[in-house]
């Protein structure tokens, strides 16, 4: 295809796809030359994670609509999955061959990833039936309280391996051999096998899989159904479908997102994935710019490291935060805040007219 | 009305009180309501609703303001589940459908206020009445097999054809929502046509337009019909427009059809002056 038959939507696409390939080559020159702290080293995979996450929301919140408060639960389904397959995939393997035997490593974190986003996509398929039935800021709630139930259940799951096998239970008592999961505790003794190369091939993947959806029958519909209802019904679209569609591919795009995550650390609680963080990435789709996938992409990208450069002011991250997406919010959606500040721009304008 | 059937003009009775143009009086009723009725709470809206649409009939509904004409189109398009009464479809009951199924059985519709898809351009707003024709699904598209370029390429150059019928092909990467008024009221018809309907419903589909424009819609109106070889029912106040093209009318008052017949039959219906323009005071 050459450029000038190029569709609008398509050279944004490859702007995204060019954006991520910059992004990778400066960090990838940074880490090999040694010129990046140890601190910011260790945030690159959750920094792709997160971008991850604020693109599949975004194919929530920007494409189909609907306001989605539970996407870290999503996260973390794909993250235990992956936890407990690669637990179960490397039990009885020598630690240090494993380490060195990098085809394997890269097997194992496929299966895994594979596991997650298909755990996190059968959740939001089972979520997603009676939930993409209410409407606004009903569904805002549902979503909210489906990742606290997500992170509550966690706290009660012990899983182990012995000689039989892979055990699930709720019962912490009965735990014998190697324990995977400790409920509350979280998962102990993950093998770190996911990289920021790895990260960012995920990326890769899944832009190009949200914004060919986006670009196709499919995403129209969807876009369709969010710009108007009931002309989507009368033209024939079946809209539970359309939602639902977007919600899984959503859903099992965070399930990858948590699975990357979650391999990066050695320890990894429930806790991590809670309100907080489904709060976190709305914030970097809001701030991105709704529907708006480099926006998306740029702010997880700079939230998740500024935390990091301002060491000292971390206390006050979610106070800032939340300061931050009201105010947003507000020049957003306030039609009498956004003439104000364009007004405010005019007559400055007008007067260095006439000044002149 | 015991009106003599010679006096209407290519306009014959079938069935009872059903009267269709002559040239579709061997083909089946496309579109049939029978004791159609709803209530809100304790509000009959629409009461004893009995139409039938010839294959290719252009109808006319009019009725002062609130006598119930688009709660009739939301009711055959099914956006309103009806109390009582039968729709038939192409002689098939239509009972428990959803606006989408029957949007695939061969309605489509307009709406009074302009409901386009306003954030996608006007190809895409086409393409969206094209989708139940788009033949591949969603890993096809989220991968871009071969089968997405084609049936995209495809899509593509229909929505061009069909845009053409009203000299919108110019305008097909603009958004939806940066058309002017007349302009999306056109849209919408070809979006609704882009569906492949049997019949097609206009809601006021000259409201806002200037004489000329309307003198464009209804040699549309008529173009669509003959070429598509498709019914057209329409919810008009602009009475140059209705008695122009309808070939039969149904006069709608508070929710009860009071009159049926040719335009020049519902003109000098004492029933229908009167709903319109109230009754002389005596004395």
């Amino acid at each position: 295809m050459d450029k000038k038959k190029m569709n609008p939507a398509s050279k944004k696409a490859f702007m995204n796809y060019g954006l991520v390939a910059v992004f990778f080559v400066v960090f990838q020159v940074l880490l090999s030359t040694k010129n990046i702290s140890s601190s910011l080293a260790g945030q690159l995979v959750p920094m792709v994670a997160y971008m991850i996450m604020a693109v599949s929301l975004n194919l929530v919140v920007g494409i189909s609509g609907e306001l989605s408060l539970g996407h870290a639960g999503f996260m973390s389904v794909g993250a235990f999955s992956a936890v407990i397959l690669e637990a179960a995939l490397t039990s009885g393997m020598d630690p240090s061959s494993f380490n060195k035997n990098t085809g394997l490593k890269i097997a194992v974190l496929v299966a895994a990833v594979v596991c997650g986003a298909i755990m996190a996509a059968i959740a939001g398929f089972l979520i997603g039936i009676p939930v993409l039935r209410l409407k606004g800021d009903y569904l805002a709630i549902v979503t909210l309280a489906f990742g606290e139930i997500i992170k509550n259940l966690l706290y009660c799951l012990y899983v182990y391996i012995d000689d039989s096998g892979l055990h699930f239970s709720l019962d912490p008592s009965s735990v014998t051999g190697t324990t995977v999961l400790n409920g509350p505790m979280g998962a102990l003794g993950v093998k770190k096998i996911s990289s920021f190369a790895a990260g960012i091939v995920l990326l890769f993947i899944i832009l190009i899989v949200i914004q060919n959806l986006v670009n196709s029958r499919s995403g129209r519909a969807i876009m369709a159904i969010r710009d108007n209802r009931i002309a989507a019904e009368a033209s024939g679209l079946h809209i539970t479908k359309y939602k639902l569609m977007a919600f899984v591919t959503s859903a099992a795009c965070a399930g990858t997102a948590g699975a990357l995550y979650a391999l990066n650390y050695s320890t990894i609680v429930p806790k991590k994935f809670d309100f907080n963080t489904s709060i976190l990435v709305l914030v970097f789709v809001v701030l991105g710019g709704i529907g708006n996938m480099t926006g998306s992409l740029i702010a997880a990208a700079i939230l998740t490291v500024l935390p990091e450069l301002l060491r000292q002011f971390q206390d006050y991250r979610m106070l800032v935060y939340a300061i931050v997406l009201i105010l947003v919010m507000l020049l957003t959606n306030n039609k009498k805040f956004k003439d104000l500040i364009s007004n405010l721009f005019k007559k400055k304008k007008a007067g260095e007219e006439v000044q002149k | 009305m015991s009106r003599d059937t010679e006096k209407r003009s290519g306009i014959v009775e079938v069935s009872g009180k059903t009267i269709v143009p002559e040239r579709d009086k061997d083909r089946p009723l496309v579109l049939e309501a029978m004791h159609l009725g709803i209530d809100f709470g304790g509000l009959t809206a629409v009461d004893e609703f009995n139409i039938g649409v010839g294959a290719t009939e252009i109808m006319g509904l009019i009725g002062p303001n609130g006598a119930g004409k688009t709660t009739v189109f939301n009711l055959l398009t099914k956006v309103y589940q009806p109390t009582r009464g039968t729709i038939l479809l192409n002689g098939k009951d239509t009972q428990g459908m959803t606006p989408a199924s029957v949007n695939e059985a061969g309605i489509a519709r307009t709406f009074q206020n302009i409901r386009l898809f306003d954030k996608l351009t006007v190809e895409e707003n086409v393409k969206i009445g094209l989708h139940n024709h788009i033949g591949y699904g969603m890993f096809t598209g989220m991968f871009r097999l071969p089968k997405y370029f084609k049936e995209e390429k495809k899509a593509h150059e229909k929505a061009l054809e069909l845009l053409d019928i009203f000299d919108m092909a110019g305008e097909a990467d603009v958004r939806a929502d940066s058309l002017p008024y007349g302009a999306q009221r056109r849209l919408e018809i070809v979006r609704a046509l882009a569906t492949g309907p049997k019949i097609l419903l206009l809601d006021e589909p000259a409201a806002g337009m200037n004489p000329s424009e309307t003198e464009e819609l209804m040699k549309n109106i008529e173009k669509i019909r003959d070429r598509f070889g498709i019914a057209v029912m329409l919810i008009e106040h602009d009475m140059k427009l209705v008695m122009g093209i309808c070939e039969t009318i149904a006069v709608l008052n508070f929710g009860k059809i009071i009159a049926k017949g040719t335009p020049s039959e519902i003109q000098n219906d004492p029933g229908v002056i009167e709903a319109y323009l109230g009754t002389k005071k005596e004395g």
